[in-house]
């Protein structure tokens, strides 16, 4: 009996987490189109976010570039169907491979710090001074991370299938003697508008995401460093979660309209 | 030398007040009918035990806790009633010192005083330049070498002559002080009260001070309130409290 109220304690945990979320999401998006607007805050966060995540971006972009081409090279091999491989790096990357580490790795980097951040200032009473000052904190600090992160996630999603591409490149180079120009030229005639369109929309989907739970988890942050450390921890467990569930959904509606 | 200012407060006019302030979070009722007036010029120390809803009844005052029901008028507008910009504008006349200073800490000290001013310029003349404030806030805090430096690199006790700094750029008519003393060693914490005297002095701001440190409610306060149990249990000045035989007035005095 236990068990059961317990399972159900769970479940109205979780609804009245996303009920808060979809609240928050809400305000967001009705703070985003009021004045004042702080442009300059938004600059300084799509800076430090991209500054921060750049090379971790690309070292992952440049591994699974690498892995990818060293894993498959044996198998397209034994079918003798190896001059595929820029075409089935190209598409598998820029369609899903990539933004979806991408966005992994920045909910990792991006979406904890942005928790523990705003964490720290919600029990440091920051928050509550920013307030008293009469400034909005929810559009000084909210606003302007999610917005960063819509922005810049796709960005640094580009810039992680561009490495990612160089690096299976590199493999192809090396193993088979493959030029740069015959490489790209191969990668780049196997892709459509259909290809990179859906994936930029999703990714741009991701970094609201990871923009909106780091935010609500710091935001609402429970007490003392005990609570930073769940903000945080939750930012990334809950953001990877729904990451899944949105590259799902995206997968899904680009299939229907491909369909209609 | 702490000094003890003398303010008759029946001559002075009223620049808070509140009436029947009840708050609850679940079912601890925190404020029970909670009233209180703090006078112009007044310096006024509303001690508590800890978790006596002190700070609960602070934040209420400036809108950042919602109270059940109740009065809450500050320079004669009622803050319950008020929209959020009419609040802001509201709150430029009121200075807030946290208990844990508060300072931006991704900002240097000068980010942190020009902060505030990002909304309130207009209070000022408009050949007033930014860093003549900022600069006049903190000399009047002894800490204008400390300009550049981030909150992490200040002592505690710098800290909050900073928060202080912050609290006044604004030239606010009412500060209130959130525990100012707490988690300061006794040289830093009566450093601390005579700056808060000094202040009080030359812009002739209205103080209220939570506290449950003693010393400092001796040595700044015109007026005393005892929260006990939610509710404004006794009154007066630090001589006739410290003086009555109720045991529960009895025992904030003991030492």
């Amino acid at each position: 009996m236990s068990g059961i109220s317990n399972i159900k304690s769970h479940i109205q945990t979780f609804l009245k987490e996303i009920g808060e979320l979809s609240y928050f999401t809400a305000r967001f998006f009705k703070e985003t189109f009021r004045k004042p607007f702080e442009f300059k805050e938004f600059l300084r966060q799509c800076y430090s976010m991209g500054n921060r995540s750049l090379v971790l971006v690309g070292i992952t972009g440049f591994i699974i570039g690498l892995v990818l081409t060293l894993q498959t090279r044996p198998t397209l091999m034994e079918f003798g169907a190896v001059s595929w491989m820029p075409s089935m790096v190209g598409i598998s990357l820029i369609r899903e491979i990539g933004p979806m580490i991408t966005a992994l790795v920045c909910a990792g980097r991006i979406g904890s710090g942005i928790g523990a951040e705003l964490g720290s200032m919600r029990v440091t009473e920051q928050i509550d001074a920013m307030e008293v000052s009469g400034t909005n904190p929810f559009k000084y600090l909210v606003v302007t991370r999610v917005l960063a992160t819509t922005f810049m996630i796709p960005l640094l999603v580009i810039i992680g299938d561009a490495i990612g591409l160089y690096g299976s490149y590199l493999v192809e180079h090396l193993k088979g003697d493959v030029s740069f120009q015959l490489y790209f030229n191969q990668v780049f005639e196997s892709l459509e508008f259909g290809d990179i369109i859906p994936a930029t929309i999703k990714s741009f989907f991701f970094g609201l995401a990871i923009g909106l739970v780091g935010c609500f988890k710091g935001y609402y942050c429970g007490k003392g460093t005990a609570g930073v450390g769940r903000a945080a921890n939750s930012a990334v467990v809950f953001t990877s979660l729904l990451l899944f569930i949105i590259d799902f959904i995206a997968v899904f509606a680009a299939d229907i309209f491909y369909d209609l | 030398m702490i000094e003890k200012s003398n303010i008759l407060p029946q001559e002075k006019e009223i620049v808070l007040e509140i009436k029947n302030l009840n708050k609850s979070f679940a079912d601890n009722h925190v404020l029970k009918n909670f009233n209180m007036k703090l006078y112009k010029g007044e310096n006024l120390v509303i001690m508590g035990k800890s978790g006596s809803g002190k700070s609960v009844m602070i934040k209420c005052l400036v809108g950042l806790i919602q109270a059940d029901s109740g009065i809450i008028s500050v320079m004669h507008k009622d803050i319950t009633t008020l929209n959020q910009t009419a609040l802001d504008i509201l709150r430029s006349d009121i200075g807030f010192l946290f208990q844990g200073s508060a300072l931006y800490d991704s900002m240097t000290v000068r980010e942190n005083l020009e902060f505030p001013l990002r909304r309130h310029s207009s209070r000022f003349e408009k050949n007033m330049d930014t860093n003549t404030l900022v600069m006049e806030a903190l000399e009047n805090v002894g800490l204008a070498h400390a300009v550049d430096l981030m909150p992490a690199e200040l002592s505690g006790g710098m800290q909050r002559r900073v928060a202080l700094a912050r609290t006044l750029i604004l030239q606010p008519k009412i500060i209130l002080y959130d525990e100012p003393t707490s988690g300061l060693d006794p040289i830093t914490a009566k450093e601390i009260i005579i700056l808060m005297q000094d202040i009080q002095k030359k812009y002739n701001t209205s103080s209220l001070i939570i506290t449950h440190d003693v010393d400092c409610a001796r040595a700044i306060s015109d007026r005393m309130v005892l929260l006990i149990d939610g509710t404004n249990y006794a009154e007066g000045t630090y001589d006739t409290l410290s003086a009555s035989t109720d045991p529960k007035v009895k025992a904030f005095f003991k030492h």
